[in-house]
């Protein structure tokens, strides 16, 4: 036990030596949260400009009525084309022999869709209020009939809409933060942790360590609690972050999501030991970056899973990030207590038993006993 | 005869089909300084620790106070200084020094007065709350002995441990080795400074995969009709690389 904390203690000394790497570990999951919130909360209002040639006025003034749509109006197709040509205008609606065609840059799916949707709408709405029109046409002529529609006219039904998370601006932002701080977690750990290793290989201070009468379960218990006890700070800070500054609404508990957090920071610590024995230099460690740890974030709940194809799936069961970020989503988004997250939990300790017997194991490659 | 405190038998090592130790048989009996010496590559560093247990051999074993390597208890009383300087760079001295007290397992009572005593050997008394970064390469080599001699081992086994270090200190370090030597510790030094070949108990010359000689120094001399063991170590490596010719 006291070569344990010995060890923990050493590598907490080093690590806050080492100020660029503690930086990095503590100030760039803020910085990249805030900057991906500032890029997708902008994101969502889209300005759309429509040009239209041959288009009724009345047809035109409705679809400049809605939301973020603009439209401008062209005298002949060629003038409409050069506007599309210079990004001048998204799409535009010709109206040739009572039919209309539409023609999208489509350079921005969301745009094409607004689009469509504007002249849908803007459609139905004229088409209504010419019906109206010709109604009250109509009831002028015969008194009679619109007494009696006027008592079956209603008002057109009102939405009334009600969020169980968040509010009308809940983004695409809310909904991936809490798998995004699972991965900013799991990244740094996995890479700080790997190269502290490798560096004791290579500097041969390893070596020098297996040398004297330690245990090997008691290097990477060292290891382990040191690294606990950085992550446990690195997710309070982000979780606290997350909540505070950048107003992400949880609806469970915080400290469930640092439990959650800090369990998965001590698998990417033992994934890391366990890589760095695969790896001759830092440089080597590096590669495993795109192999093991970017696409997992493909499987960590970003995309939806069930949408993938079947093996893809099931591969994701042998990724530790699914687990995470199944376990943060049902907190942040369904407020589900602990209760319902035990079994993510659960996976992850099965990880961490069965790495953790693999570096203990692995490090007889070093010292025999 | 004792039974030797540190005992190889009939050792075989190769590294891929490189054959480094072509069964060497090798006693030390305790009490006593040994002097390993042979040229660069010759595989001193390799059976160094081949008795350490941090290397795997292909055929016989070594075995120290009489168990058989590798024994992670028995590393408690043996003191190793590396070949390279392994040292963790971030912390002092004196960190350094504390943190293998703790994995010696040396009680931390002790622990401060060892320090102590073991600095002014190696004269690091006033730079022991200094970085290691900030070390030149012969302080880092004292600061590897002092890690060393921690713990009071009765077995030292030191890799080349005064390569880079003043005539000086030098002799301190050596009179210091003698002392332990006189009260009862058994060193295993290897050495390219052939000066320090003399100041030995027996010297062991590895050639050629071989134990060619073991004996005192002044037995050698003697037996290769040589004023010193720096002719001596010539003559031996003339006549084995005469003797592969002749072959
Ligand atoms: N890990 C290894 N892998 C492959 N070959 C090795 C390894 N370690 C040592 N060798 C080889 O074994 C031989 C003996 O090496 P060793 O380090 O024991 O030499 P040495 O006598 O200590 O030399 P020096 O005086 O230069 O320190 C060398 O030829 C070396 O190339
Ligand atoms: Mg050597």
């Amino acid at each position: 036990m006291r070569r344990t904390w010995a060890i923990a203690k050493r590598v907490l000394k080093e690590l806050f030596r080492d100020k660029r790497t503690l930086a990095l570990m503590f100030l760039a999951p803020i910085l990249v949260l805030t900057l991906m919130k500032v890029v997708f909360t902008t994101n969502s209002t889209t300005d759309v400009n429509i040009a239209t040639v041959n288009v009724q006025s009345s047809l035109v003034k409705q679809m400049d009525k809605m939301k973020n749509i603009k439209v401008t109006k062209y005298s002949t197709e060629q003038k409409a084309n050069k506007a599309l040509k210079d990004q001048k205008a998204d799409g535009i609606v010709h109206r040739k022999n009572g039919n209309y065609y539409v023609k999208n840059a489509n350079t921005d799916a969301s745009k094409t869709a607004a689009t469509k949707v504007a002249l849908q709408s803007s459609m139905v709405a004229t088409n209504i209020k010419n019906l109206k029109a010709q109604l009250t046409k109509m009831a002028a002529a015969n008194p009679q009939a619109a007494a009696s529609m006027q008592s079956n006219s209603q008002k057109a039904p009102k939405i009334h809409n009600s969020y169980v998370y968040g509010n009308k601006d809940t983004s695409f932002f809310d909904k991936i933060l809490p798998i995004l701080m699972g991965f900013f977690v799991f990244f740094f750990v996995f890479l700080i942790s790997g190269m502290a290793l490798l560096k004791e290989r290579t500097t041969g201070t390893l070596d020098r360590l297996l040398a004297t009468p330690v245990r090997r379960s008691e290097i990477v218990f060292g290891y382990m609690i040191s690294y606990g006890l950085l992550a446990i700070v690195q997710t309070l800070i982000i979780v606290l972050y997350t909540v505070y500054v950048l107003k992400v609404e949880v609806l469970g508990s915080m400290w469930n999501m640092v439990l959650v957090n800090v369990v998965l920071a001590i698998v990417a610590l033992a994934f890391g030991i366990l890589m760095s024995t695969f790896a001759k230099s830092e440089f080597q460690m590096m590669q495993f970056i795109p192999i093991i740890v970017i696409p997992q974030v493909f499987f960590s709940g970003i995309i939806p899973l069930d949408q993938m194809a079947h093996w893809v799936q099931d591969l994701a069961y042998i990724l530790p990030l699914k687990y995470s970020g199944e376990a943060t989503s049902a907190i942040v988004l369904n407020g589900e207590g602990l209760g319902q997250i035990l079994a993510p939990i659960g996976a992850l300790l099965i990880f961490l038993v069965i790495l953790t017997m693999l570096n203990v194991y692995g490090l007889r490659r070093y010292r025999k006993v | 005869m004792t039974k030797p405190i540190i005992s190889m038998k009939n050792i075989v090592k190769k590294f891929g089909d490189q054959t480094v130790l072509n069964h060497v048989d090798f006693d030390i009996a305790q009490g006593k300084i040994i002097g390993l010496i042979g040229p660069s590559g010759a595989g001193k560093s390799t059976i160094i620790k081949i008795i350490l247990g941090m290397e795997k051999t292909q055929e016989g074993t070594a075995t120290v106070f009489g168990q058989v390597m590798p024994n992670r208890k028995l590393l408690n009383r043996i003191g190793y200084m590396a070949q390279t300087d392994a040292l963790y760079d971030a912390l002092s001295a004196r960190e350094n020094l504390m943190f293998y007290a703790d994995m010696k397992g040396v009680d931390p009572k002790d622990a401060k007065e060892q320090i102590e005593h073991i600095t002014k050997v190696v004269d690091l008394v006033d730079d022991l709350d200094k970085r290691v970064s900030g070390y030149s390469g012969g302080m880092k080599r004292r600061l590897s002995l002092a890690i060393a001699l921690l713990g009071d081992g009765e077995v030292l086994i030191l890799d080349e441990p005064t390569v880079g270090i003043d005539p000086a200190l030098r002799r301190k370090i050596w009179d210091e080795l003698h002392s332990l030597r006189d009260d009862g510790k058994t060193i295993l030094v290897t050495t390219h400074v052939m000066e320090e070949a003399e100041l030995v108990d027996d010297v062991a010359l590895i050639l050629g995969g071989k134990l060619i000689a073991y004996d005192t120094p002044a037995n050698l001399k003697a037996k290769y009709n040589e004023d010193t063991v720096e002719n001596v170590f010539l003559k031996a490596e003339d006549q084995n690389e005469k003797n592969m010719g002749n072959r």
